[in-house]
């Protein structure tokens, strides 16, 4: 029997029930800024659109690979970084930088993953965290290339050009500017991207591997499974996401500085993966869109906002390590040894 | 030669309080096998404390030595006290009811222990630093072009004598041996008549008041405090407990006081500003070249 492979197949266990759930939210986040022509509002869902790409990057590499990795931010800065670089010294245009910073900052997952993979657990995520905090530092400090501690400036906006009839073919340039318009349906095309990427990473071959490591490392090898190799795999393409989500943020703010890609960062993605539930899609986009609307929602209490953080990052491990939406069987992985 | 001398005795400073925290990280984690993620924050309130009992007695600036020596104390007694109480609170509510969890959720757990202490410090002192007055004469002893201070000589005096003690604590006594025997087998423990949780929870106690020890002279030395001291001063603690071996309660002194040496002479040969990069990238080398540490016979890898 082939089964469905829609966006709700990725729901397991309760969520199953609630499958006409998504393309209803779909629909309703593609015709969202047509109706709310906020501005306010569709700023903040393009800041939550890249928080959800990260998330669906990490969740990769810790919810599948269960690989913990505490310096994801600095993989975000990394893409930020080269795509605002190569703008700014060759004026390579954002289309073009995105792929390249993509690349390269899977690269560096790569390169990250290469020693990482002589350590374990805990150990794992202390070096992640170590390396986080040098490329920081780096970014800081390089001032000839980063521009140290006032960043770089001045990153041109994406531009793309269309046909126009009128009556003979012209092609018209459209600049992205400073609205957050454009930007939304860049965001939200990619984040749709990436979850169906992600999905089918999930069913697929090396998916399966990836899980596979993550439950029994000697087992996984026992049955042919290459585990160094899938590791590094999990580390580059889980990185090479946050690439995007870097490119795009640099092409939207025009500025960057290391203070965005900072620890809290890498905890606040881990927080969304964790509290959303590790390895699902649906749990980490709910994730990732609940913890970056709320702070706004809660704009009055946001001095609280990090100590509710914690709070609930404990009760969550207490009472739920699952998740919100975490699938069967990682409860049962998360809550017997 | 002066430059190097110099660094070193400020290196040396700085890496004893790093020793202190460290012990704390890795008594835990010979018992329990848990990196406690919030040590760092136990060390940051721990200074805190302390200046609130400063403040609370009504420091008077330019006392005399001996009332000097009585305030010190009275700040290193009260933070002590309640570090340590607040590191078995730590324990019971953030890790006790999921000791049988894998380590990742510990770890989570963790981070957000040490996201409420931070917070909840900012939220009660403010984000600005807190200036910590001047409890310790300032007194120089210039031999040649190197000074070191009073303060200096205070700090090592404390450290060694309470690392002294710990020792014999641990390698003489009968709770030493009873610790060391859970760190061993809880259930082999527990079969010869030694209360386990009440182990853990008194080197949860003596980890945190250790690492409140170091918060104090961590605030007299910089005579300020603030909120984020905690994260970084945690993980160079940390880093010093992996690089003495893991578990291992001399390691993790020579662990300190090696980070703290390297940090000093990098910082007055290469440069102050990548100072920080310095402990990070030893704790790479180590988890990957030598995960045992120097001393350790526990291999860091266990998932």
């Amino acid at each position: 029997m082939i089964k469905k492979q829609g966006l709700g197949s990725g729901v397991q266990g309760p969520g199953r029930k609630y499958l006409f759930f998504w393309p209803l939210a779909f629909g309703l986040f593609l015709i969202l800024p047509l109706i709310d022509h906020s501005a306010y509002h569709q700023d903040v869902l393009v800041t939550a659109g890249i928080y959800i790409l990260l998330a669906l990057g990490l969740n990769m590499i810790v919810g599948y690979a269960g690989l913990l990795n505490l310096g994801y931010a600095a993989f975000f800065g990394i893409g930020a970084y080269t795509c605002a670089g190569l703008n700014l010294a060759w004026h390579i245009p954002f289309w073009l930088a995105l792929p390249v910073a993509v690349v390269v900052t899977g690269f560096f997952g790569f390169l990250v993953g290469l020693p990482v993979l002589r350590v374990k657990g805990d150990y794992l995520a202390i070096v992640t965290l170590g390396f986080g905090e040098i490329v920081r530092i780096v970014f800081n400090n390089l001032d000839p290339i980063t521009g140290g501690p006032n960043g770089l400036l001045g990153i041109e906006h994406p531009v793309i050009f269309y046909p126009v009839f009128n009556p003979s073919l012209i092609w018209k340039r459209f600049d992205f500017g400073v609205s957050s318009f454009p930007y939304y349906y860049l965001v939200f095309f990619c984040v749709i991207l990436v979850a169906y990427f992600s999905l089918r990473l999930d069913r697929s071959r090396i998916g399966r591997a990836w899980i596979a490591v993550r439950e029994d490392e000697v087992a996984a090898g026992c049955m042919g499974i290459p585990v160094p190799q899938v590791k590094l795999l999990a580390f580059g393409v889980g990185s090479s996401i946050a690439g995007i989500a870097g490119s795009i943020f640099a092409a939207k703010q025009g500025t960057i500085t290391p203070d965005s890609f900072d620890f809290i960062l890498s905890v606040m993605i881990l927080a969304m993966v964790v509290l959303g539930g590790m390895g699902s899609v649906p749990g980490v986009i709910l994730g990732g869109l609940v913890l970056s609307i709320l702070p706004e929602l809660l704009r009055e209490f946001s001095i609280y906002r990090m100590l509710i953080f914690g709070l609930v990052m404990i009760l969550m491990m207490i009472f739920r390590p699952q998740g919100f939406l975490g699938n069967v069987r990682r409860k049962y992985e998360l809550t017997t040894r | 030669m002066e430059l190097f001398v110099q660094q070193l005795i400020n290196g040396l400073t700085i890496g004893t309080i790093y020793a202190l925290i460290a012990l704390g990280y890795t008594m835990v984690y010979g018992i329990i096998q848990l990196i406690n993620f919030a040590h760092g924050e136990v060390f940051m309130v721990g200074a805190y404390i302390g200046l609130t009992a400063i403040t609370f007695f009504g420091f008077v600036s330019g006392s005399t030595l001996p009332m000097a020596m009585l305030y010190l104390a009275v700040m290193l007694l009260i933070s002590m006290a309640g570090s340590g109480l607040l590191g078995i609170v730590i324990d019971q509510i953030a890790y006790r009811p999921i000791r049988n969890s894998p380590r990742l959720v510990a770890l989570i757990s963790a981070i957000g222990v040490s996201f409420v202490l931070q917070n909840a410090v900012m939220l009660i002192y403010g984000p600005q630093d807190q200036g910590v007055p001047q409890i310790v004469p300032d007194i120089h002893f210039i031999f040649g072009d190197v000074t070191i201070t009073l303060m200096q000589i205070m700090i090592l005096a404390v450290s060694l004598v309470l690392m002294v003690f710990l020792n014999f604590l641990v390698q003489h006594t009968q709770l030493g041996r009873a610790m060391r025997a859970t760190s061993q087998d809880h259930k082999m423990a527990r079969l010869v008549g030694i209360n386990v949780n009440w182990i853990i929870s008194l080197t949860f106690f003596i980890g945190s008041a250790m690492a409140a020890v170091g918060g104090v002279l961590f605030g007299l030395y910089y005579h300020t405090v603030n909120f984020h001291d905690g994260y970084l001063a945690g993980l160079k603690a940390f880093t010093a407990a992996v690089l003495g071996g893991i578990g291992n309660i001399p390691g993790a002194m020579v662990g300190g006081v090696l980070i703290g040496l390297a940090e000093g002479l990098g910082a007055g040969y290469i440069s102050s500003e990548w100072k920080n990069v310095f402990a990070f990238v030893i704790l790479v080398l180590i988890l990957l070249f030598k995960p045992t540490g120097l001393f350790g016979e526990r291999v860091a890898d266990r998932a």
